[in-house]
Parts: C-alpha cells; sequence; structure tokens
C-alpha cells in the first residue's frame, strides 16, 4: 500500500463516522482537529474501525500518530504492509 | 410461584450487559451490531437507569436527567444508535446565571459565550480564545495533575465571578468541583461550548422507548426486573474468570464476557467479590472517592395552565460567590431549575419545572424518618419560593410537587451512597482496568467525571463494548488458528 493509498484509508473512514464534514480539501499536514469538527471520540472511532475493517491496532499511547493525514499515512503505511506481507 | 422474568432466555450468551442505564444499552446495542448475542439484564421496572422519567396523577411527566446535554449526543447518537434518534435532538437557546454575581443570559455557543465574557465581564478577547484553546487540546488519556482551580486562576487571576460563570454549570453537570483535575472540567466544557445545550424531543421516555426497540431490532435480548445477585467466577487454566450471573432466585446464565453498568463499586464488591481480585487492585478499589449526589423538587403545573418563559436551564444562587462547599450542602440556596416547556413533547400542553439541588448522602440517610420527611417538605418550599421570583403566581398554577433525595437515587439505582455522579477521576482507572483483574468482566457507567453524564455515559459505553468486541473477536480467532482445518 502506498502513503496515498493510506490517507484515502484514513478519509474514507473519517467520511463514515463524520458525514458532515467536508473532506474535499482536507490539508495533509494540517491537524485533523483543526480543520475538522472531530473530538477524541471520533479519534477513537478512527481507531475502532482500523481494528474492525483491517486488524490494525492502534495503542492509546499512540493515538497521537494519527494527527494529521501525513502522520497517519507515515505511521499506518508499515502496519497495512507487514499486514500483507503477512498474509503473503 | 411469582412469575418468571427470566423465561425464554438462553442459558448462554455472548455478552451478558447489567444495568440499562446509557452506557449499559449503548453497550448492548455496538456489541449486538458487531454480531454477538447479547442479553440484557434490568433490576428496575424501566429500562434508562438514571436516565429516567416518571409519572404522576394530573398527566405529568417528570424527567429526571434530561436537562441539557452536549451537541456532541447528535454525533454518538447517529453513530451509535439510528439518524431517528439523532434527529429528535434540539438545541436549548436559553441559558441564564442568576446570583449575586452576575445576571447572565446566554444560548452557551462559543460565540455567545464570547460575548459575555468580553462584552459582560471586560476580559480580553484573545485571553478568553487561549482559554477555549487551552481547553479543546485536552485528552481524556492525558496525564496532567493540574486542577480545575489552578488553571482557572492561571488564566484568569482573581476573577472570582468568571470562575463562577465557568464552574457552576459544570458542578451541576457532573458534580466536579475546583480540587478536581482540570481535564475532568475541559473535556465537559469543551464539549458544551462546541455548539451549546440540547435535549431530546420527545422526552426522556420516548429516547429510551426508541432505543429498547432498536436493541430488539438488533437482537438483544432485553429483559427488565431481573435484579443480578452475583458475577458468576470460575477458574479456567489456573485463572480467575467472569463467566456469567446469578439472577435472583438462582438462575445461572453463562457468557463468555459481562459488561456492568452497574456502579463501579457495587461491581466489583457487591457483584463480583472482593475475593476474586488481586488485593493492590482491591485498595485502589476501595480508595475511590464516590462522587457527591443530588436533590431534586418536582413541580407539576396543573392541565390548562400556562407560564412564562423564564429560560430553559436557570442558574440560580443566593450565595455571595461560588463555593464548591455551599453548593453541596444541606441548607444550600443554589439550584438550576429545569423548565420544560410543552415543546419538549409534541403535541402536549403541558409544563414541568425540575429544580436540581447538589447534595451529600450522609445528610439525608442519618436523619430520623420525621425529620426526613420535614426537610423534605423544605426542600419544596425553599424552591417554590426561588421559582416565585422568575414566576410570581406560580404557587396557583402547581397542582403536583414532591422532592428527591440521594436517599431516593440509591433507592432506584442501588448505587453506593446514592450517588448521582459516580466516582472521582481516579474511577475511571479502576473501571477501565477491571478485565485486566478479571478477565471476563467489563464495567462501564458514570467514573471519573468525564465519562458521566449523558454524552459522557454513551461513549463511554461503546469505549468498553469495543474491548469486549476485540477480546471476544480474539478469542474466536485463537480458536480457529488452534484447530486448522
Amino acid at each position: 500500500m502506498t502513503k496515498d493509498e493510506c490517507k484515502q484509508v484514513v478519509l474514507d473512514i473519517i467520511a463514515d463516522i463524520a458525514p458532515d464534514e467536508d473532506l474535499s480539501n482536507v490539508k495533509p499536514d494540517v491537524r485533523l482537529r483543526d480543520q475538522l469538527q472531530l473530538d477524541s471520540m471520533d479519534f477513537l472511532d478512527i481507531v475502532m474501525e482500523l481494528r474492525k475493517r483491517y486488524n490494525i491496532e492502534v495503542p492509546e499511547a499512540e493515538y497521537i500518530q494519527l494527527a494529521s493525514l501525513d502522520s497517519s499515512a507515515e505511521y499506518l503505511t508499515p502496519k497495512f504492509n507487514a499486514l500483507a506481507a503477512g498474509k503473503g | 410461584m411469582a412469575y418468571d422474568w427470566l423465561k425464554g432466555t438462553a442459558d448462554e450468551y455472548d455478552v451478558i450487559v447489567i444495568g440499562s442505564g446509557l452506557a449499559g444499552l449503548t453497550g448492548a446495542n455496538y456489541l449486538a451490531k458487531a454480531g454477538h448475542k447479547v442479553l440484557l439484564l434490568e433490576h428496575h421496572h424501566q429500562f434508562g437507569g438514571l436516565a429516567t422519567w416518571f409519572t404522576r396523577k394530573g398527566g405529568h411527566i417528570f424527567d429526571i436527567s434530561l436537562h441539557g446535554f452536549p451537541s456532541g449526543m447528535i454525533k454518538s447518537c447517529r453513530k451509535y444508535w439510528t439518524k431517528e434518534i439523532a434527529d429528535s435532538i434540539v438545541q436549548l437557546k436559553d441559558i441564564r446565571f442568576v446570583n449575586p454575581q452576575m445576571n447572565v443570559w446566554t444560548t452557551f455557543t462559543r460565540e455567545d459565550y464570547t460575548r459575555v465574557l468580553v462584552e459582560q465581564f471586560q476580559l480580553e478577547r484573545t485571553a478568553v480564545e487561549k482559554f477555549y484553546d487551552h481547553l479543546r487540546a485536552m485528552n481524556f488519556y492525558d496525564n496532567n495533575p493540574e486542577t480545575t482551580g489552578t488553571m482557572m486562576e492561571r488564566f484568569f487571576p482573581g476573577r472570582a465571578d468568571v470562575h463562577r460563570l465557568l464552574m457552576e454549570p459544570i458542578t451541576y453537570a457532573n458534580g466536579s468541583t475546583p480540587e478536581d483535575p482540570a481535564i475532568t472540567f475541559g473535556i465537559v466544557f469543551s464539549n458544551f461550548m462546541g455548539a451549546g445545550v440540547f435535549t431530546f424531543r420527545g422526552g426522556s421516555d420516548s429516547l429510551i422507548g426508541k432505543m429498547v426497540a432498536e436493541l430488539k431490532q438488533n437482537g438483544v435480548e432485553v429483559r427488565k426486573k431481573v435484579l443480578v445477585e452475583k458475577i458468576l467466577v470460575e477458574e479456567q487454566t489456573g485463572r480467575k474468570v467472569a463467566c456469567g450471573i446469578v439472577a435472583q432466585g438462582g438462575r445461572v446464565i453463562r457468557a463468555k464476557a459481562v459488561l456492568s453498568n452497574a456502579s463501579i463499586k457495587n461491581t466489583i464488591f457487591r457483584l463480583a467479590g472482593a475475593e476474586n481480585f488481586p488485593a493492590d487492585y482491591i485498595a485502589a478499589a476501595e480508595a475511590v472517592r464516590i462522587n457527591t449526589s443530588s436533590c431534586q423538587v418536582y413541580f407539576g403545573i396543573r392541565k390548562g395552565e400556562r407560564i412564562p418563559h423564564i429560560g430553559d436551564l436557570v442558574f440560580t444562587s443566593a450565595a455571595p460567590r461560588y463555593s464548591s462547599e455551599e453548593l453541596v450542602d444541606f441548607h444550600t440556596t443554589s439550584r438550576t431549575f429545569s423548565v420544560y416547556y410543552p415543546e419538549t413533547r409534541p403535541g402536549s400542553d403541558r409544563y414541568t419545572v425540575v429544580a436540581s439541588l447538589n447534595g451529600r448522602y450522609p445528610d439525608w440517610k442519618n436523619l430520623s424518618d420525621e425529620d426526613y420527611a420535614k426537610h423534605k417538605q423544605r426542600l419544596i418550599e425553599e424552591s417554590l419560593l426561588a421559582l416565585e421570583k422568575f414566576i410570581p403566581e406560580v404557587r396557583g398554577k402547581i397542582d403536583w410537587m414532591e422532592a428527591a433525595t440521594p436517599c431516593t437515587i440509591e433507592y432506584y439505582t442501588t448505587h453506593i451512597n446514592g450517588t448521582s455522579f459516580g466516582t472521582k477521576f481516579e474511577g475511571l482507572k479502576v473501571s477501565m482496568d477491571l478485565s485486566d483483574r478479571l478477565p471476563g468482566l467489563y464495567h462501564a457507567g458514570s467514573v471519573g467525571i468525564i465519562m458521566s453524564g449523558w454524552l459522557g455515559a454513551i461513549n463511554y459505553g461503546v469505549i468498553t463494548a469495543n474491548r469486549i468486541d476485540k477480546a471476544l473477536y480474539t478469542a474466536a480467532k485463537a480458536l480457529i488458528d488452534a484447530n486448522p482445518r
């Protein structure tokens, strides 16, 4: 998985948990919280969906890694790729 | 023989939920939607826990805790319940503060609250914005020891009036004080500051009815009038695990996980039993401070009578300054009026007023029957006098008055010390650690101040249900991996 694909995964999840948000202009280098109406419960929802949809675990101490789309991609892409490699 | 309220239930479920407060209801719904077989048990004859109501002669319906919740409820109800439930949530636009230090009328939105702080309290706009930004950056998993009082003094030094305006509504919402960690204030205040105060159109009865219907739709077995006496604990592979419940009358029902929405102390000490936990955990659980409680006075306006619009939530006090001691004092003059106009229940033409006061359980528990009745009457009369300052002619329009105390809450919820606000902050860790200390047993309910209130309870139900779902999934996967075909 590429980092861009990974960003899309996160955006798709946000689109489901916050259907009223306009996600067409989300800046990848700006904190999601500073551009969208997301609270700490929404971040937990992102974490829950990553586990349910992709079997990716994000421990509580690492939630901070999901602050922006860029940091999410940096953090999650290796996890996705490790999972894919494990299956292959 | 008495009617068997468990008639027709299976002998085993994936998850048994004890208690139908908002955390229990929401946890049950989340787990059912994730595909688990769920049984929900409630000891009372009505679902909802403290999200409840009662009816009285004269056609009155009194809401206990509907008062007002943050806009986050809309998102949470849509995510974890239904769009229909979320769509019934509407804003309350008239929030008032009337005390010797101020007379404020606000929508309690960030924009309007800023207007009040800048224009009426003469604060610098940048100082107010800085305060909001600080609160908004807080997370429930942060570990900052600063107290709310210290934080307020840091942002608004020497401004007792500003501290009162900021603190008082939160003390009513969750029993928190300036001595509690700032996070308890910050999270709750930021939640409200988002877009204001909201309520559920249709009343508590309609909300709980919709939730229970949705649970049934999603396959949850829901039973009321079933008191759980014990959590079934057995030794499996050298370790104690929770594996079901024993209901009053002796019926045993097994489960892979138990989600207790009873209070955390009841869960550990009455339902599971201290003997089933390590000593250090029991010491931590014993040290958890129970939060204070509440008194309420209910006024029913006679059918056909009307009262003027005096606001939706009116915070009143005769105390010269804010004091968390005064707020819970047996003779407090601080009370909040929740005024329910006919719009609360569309199609109805009825009005009710509920006065809420904070209170301490020991003040009420130790009274003789005679004194208890006398002080309840005093509570009613004092609240009526305070209401007459806003609606002078109200006395003649009321045809039902009654009071509730921390003992009333204890009676209906079985909460230790009749708490209406759960526990102080340290209760959150004890609650979250429960399943590490006794595998199979989980807790969701009012703990740590931040997990209380309607929104806190719903969200905590989801957080805990997610952990159960994860544990059940991991266990099922381990079983499949161990027996490949």
